[in-house]
């Protein structure tokens, strides 16, 4: 069976007072990896659970290929889910839990046997056939999740913060490993998560959600580099960010009367948002800070600084670690010219 | 679609208990107002003789539940203070005794403590009485087999309660200078206060209801207030008493539970 | 910490008061004596061959070996669906069941047993095994709602989520994943229903008619002071109760948290 392409149209879903989806719309394309990004709370659970028939939305459409299948039943819906917790079915073996889905399916016996060990292969694990799940790492037991979830060839693959639990170097290795198998099958896979940098390593498209609502939906460097607002911004990679308005041609005074040469151009009075990521300092440039250090951590590849400059200015930077760290006192000056500005509506 | 069971599978059960249960002791209960006069309830609660009756078990279900206590807590607290293998072998000595057929254990109290029994024979030939002690077909008969039956039931209580306190309050105060005993009184038995609440109430009202150990531990001398309604029924064949007995017991039942209800609610913070 | 020790001690009193009538009908019952006499005389199998070769013994044991099946089996199958109506069911009256569920607890059996009674008697059906294998089952069904919820308490819901999502329709969970994961607490309830309707007295007494049950025989006998085969055939019960233990302990479920 091949990939679909899911359609989410203006999903609304309220608990009680609680608005947990406001008129969420999402486009997934065939065989892409799109994340959702965002803290809890931001509805991408409740998001993944009406894709996964688990919710009913209160009104909206969930079309798969076309097709509406916000009424069918999840075991209807063809679609494979990696728990946060792996719900390995504790009872059963390795073989015997990736076997579930096809005898559901009353898969011929042969068939079973053939796509099971196909499955565990996939995920590096042939040979653990007969382990229970309490035997095994965290780390296997979420490789034996997904060889679940995809043994029967669904048409999307949901993720639920599948290596919250597990620790950072697993998490890196597994990441990569779902990236690899996601493309080698070209599934189309949703992946939640709370992790910035997983989300930022796995995608093709990231959705920023907050407070039922997605904020922005595009590629990671459209992400990273161009955030439409101010918790987007904040929340992908590190941020300074300032509000002010423009002032004069290519000139924006921030609230705190910082004045800034920037490279787009509005009139005056303009109120926007201004974000300087830390790694776009250097020596010297169109706009320039001098500031004492307040902090200096050395990270090995680089060095974490935060400067206090005029009142209301602190800024975080981050400097490829060259020479010495800095020391806490110490005065510094750094610039960041117009273009490595990026400005946003407010 | 619902991700909750519904109302159905409750059904079967609900209909076996409402066949079996609700409308036997309904029915049972209806016949103490016989054409409508409450003259049963007022020999039941008026006359000398029952009142005696109804005394006599609140007082023996109050000392059974007093023993059960004194006894009760500190094996409770042991069983939930020590480590996994003993209190497993701790819980082993006390389910058995609960689970081993109530006939059983009061059988074996007749034969300690019967005139001729093990107990008096073992004082007597020790030296330590002349003749034997009556322990039998008598109130303190009753006593020890009813404080038998129910004392696991405190234990297991006791020991729930035991066990939801937080350990570092006990390090906290051991830390602090408390001896032992100052421990047990000011920290434990305040806040397992719950568990000892419960478990008063489960062995009285059990205790308030209990047939076999005075009937065969009573020898027809301790009359209590369910030998009473079994005689009635059986020998007596009288049916309307026997109800206003059984209504005034189970009036008496749920007056504690309700009570029990009322000053129980604290659970003590952990 | 002398103190520590003094309640060892203590406890071991307490648990010596606990096991002396159990441990005094081993002694009885191999006794040669031809009465009841303490200490034995001496030592001999008879009142076991006693028991085994009375038909009126063998026929209750057999009685309460069947009613105590059928009462297990029984308070299964209307107790572990009531069970999860009680804990994930969503209707109005769920508090009032739960209340009614625990009723037959609260009811000193004393009345229960004369109430069923009398409406048995009117209907008939005294002296039959399912008769009393009825009233028995509403007696152990607070005790397996009691388990099955304390098992249902610790279940992980993803694990049906899961199930579902990989194609599975309710039936098929609840029959490939719930109910395998629940068995140690379905096979704690079925034994805890078991040995309850097995020692069962007071309901039998009333209930049981002509053709007794073991309790019934046993109470008899013990009015009737008749002879020490009922030594043996407690230390018999005694060792059917530590085998329900032992396969408790081993196959089922914790009941520490089922007991609060």
């Amino acid at each position: 069976m091949a990939s679909a392409q899911l359609r989410l149209e203006r999903i609304g879903k309220r608990f009680g007072e609680v608005v947990a989806l406001d008129n969420v719309s999402l486009a997934v394309e065939q065989g892409e990896l799109v994340t959702i990004l965002g803290p809890s709370g931001s509805g991408k659970t409740t998001l993944l659970k009406v894709v996964a028939g688990f919710e009913t939305p209160d009104h909206g459409s969930v079309k798969v290929d076309g097709a509406e299948i916000a009424r069918l039943p999840p075991a209807k819906r063809d679609i494979g889910m990696v728990f946060q917790h792996y719900a390995l079915f504790p009872h059963l073996n390795v073989r015997k839990n990736v076997a579930f889905p096809l005898e559901m399916r009353n898969t011929d016996k042969r068939e079973i046997d053939r796509r099971v060990t196909d499955a565990l292969d996939l995920v590096e694990l042939a040979g653990y056939d007969e382990r229970l799940p309490s035997q095994l790492s965290g780390g296997q037991q979420q490789r034996v999740a997904l060889a679940r979830a995809i043994v029967f060839s669904p048409r999307l693959l949901l993720l639920d913060e599948p290596f919250g639990a597990l620790d950072r170097k697993l998490r890196e290795t597994l990441q990569l490993e779902v990236r690899r198998l996601q493309q080698r099958l070209g599934l189309t896979t949703i992946f939640i998560t709370h992790d910035q940098e997983e989300a930022l390593v796995l995608s093709d498209r990231i959705a920023v959600m907050s407070k039922g609502a997605i904020q922005q939906i595009a590629t990671r460097a459209e992400i990273y580099e161009r955030p439409v607002n101010d918790f987007v911004a904040d929340f992908v990679g590190e941020s300074n960010i300032f509000h002010g308005a423009f002032s004069a041609q290519n000139t924006v005074t921030l609230d705190n009367g910082r004045v800034l040469q920037v490279k787009r151009d509005a009139a005056p009075g303009k109120r926007l948002g201004v974000l300087m990521r830390p790694e776009r300092f250097s020596a010297t440039g169109d706009n320039v800070f001098a500031g004492d250090v307040l902090e200096a951590i050395y990270l090995g590849a680089s060095f974490k600084l935060r400067l206090r400059c005029e009142p209301g200015i602190e800024l975080l930077v981050r400097q490829p670690a060259r020479g010495k760290l800095p020391m806490v006192g110490e005065r510094l000056t750094i610039g960041i010219d117009a273009g490595e500005l990026h400005l946003f509506d407010l | 679609m619902s991700r909750s069971a519904g109302f159905a599978p409750a059904l079967p059960a609900l209909i076996l208990l409402s066949f079996i249960f609700i409308f036997p002791v309904a029915r049972f209960l209806s016949f103490s107002v016989e054409a409508g006069h409450f003259d049963w309830y007022a020999q039941a609660l008026g006359k000398q003789l029952y009142l005696r009756v109804l005394w006599d078990t609140f007082e023996i279900a109050a000392l059974v539940t007093l023993f059960c206590l004194l006894l009760g807590y500190p094996l409770g607290f042991l069983i939930a203070t020590t480590t996994p293998l003993w209190a497993t072998v701790g819980f082993v000595f006390v389910l058995l005794p609960l689970w081993t057929s109530v006939l059983v254990r009061t059988y074996a109290w007749m034969v300690l403590l019967g005139r001729n029994g093990v107990l008096n024979r073992l004082l007597i030939d020790a030296g330590a009485v002349t003749s034997p002690l009556p322990l039998l077909h008598n109130f303190t008969g009753v006593l020890i087999g009813m404080v038998h039956v129910l004392l696991p039931y405190m234990v297991l209580l006791i020991y729930g309660a035991v066990r939801r306190l937080d350990p570092a309050i006990v390090q906290a105060a051991q830390g602090l200078g408390a001896s032992t005993w100052q421990i047990i009184w000011r920290i434990y038995v305040p806040l397992t206060m719950n568990g000892i609440f419960a478990g008063c109430v489960i062995v009285f009202v059990l205790s308030l209801g209990f047939f076999i150990t005075p009937a065969l531990l009573g020898g027809g001398r301790v009359i209590m207030i369910a030998v009473l309604i079994e005689q009635q029924v059986r020998e007596t064949l009288n049916w309307p008493f026997a109800a206003a007995l059984s209504a005034v017991l189970l009036a008496a039942t749920l007056l504690v539970y309700a009570l029990a209800q009322r000053f129980g609610r604290e659970e003590p913070a952990s | 910490m002398s103190g520590r020790k003094f309640l060892v001690a203590a406890c071991t009193l307490i648990y010596f008061f606990l096991m002396l009538p159990l441990l005094v009908v081993f002694p009885i019952s191999i006794s040669s004596a031809p009465y009841m006499q303490f200490p034995p005389p001496g030592f001999s199998w008879q009142w076991y061959e006693r028991y085994f070769a009375d038909p009126q013994w063998m026929d209750a044991t057999i009685r309460s070996l069947q009613i105590g099946l059928a009462t297990a089996v029984l308070a299964l199958l209307l107790g572990v669906p009531l069970s999860f109506a009680l804990v994930r069911g969503k209707f109005p009256a769920r508090q009032l069941l739960d209340r009614l569920t625990m009723a037959p607890i609260v009811v000193p059996t004393i009345i229960f047993s004369v109430a069923i009674y009398g409406l048995f008697a009117k209907m008939k059906l005294i002296g039959e095994w399912y008769g009393l294998a009825l009233a028995h089952t509403v007696l152990a069904l607070p005790f397996v709602v009691l388990v099955m919820i304390a098992g249902l308490r610790d279940f992980d819901r993803a694990l049906e989520l899961a199930a579902e999502g990989l194609g599975a329709s309710r039936g098929q969970t609840l029959r490939r994943i719930t109910l395998p994961i629940l068995r140690p607490s379905l096979i704690s309830a079925g034994l805890l229903a078991f040995i309850s309707s097995f020692d069962e007295v007071v309901v039998a007494l009333f209930l049981a008619g002509a053709r007794m049950t073991l309790p019934k025989k046993m109470f008899d006998n013990i009015l009737m002071e008749i002879d020490p085969t009922i030594a043996a055939v407690s230390v018999m019960q005694i060792l059917l109760v530590a085998i329900v233990l032992f396969l408790i302990g081993r196959f089922g479920r914790g009941l520490s948290a089922a007991a609060r």
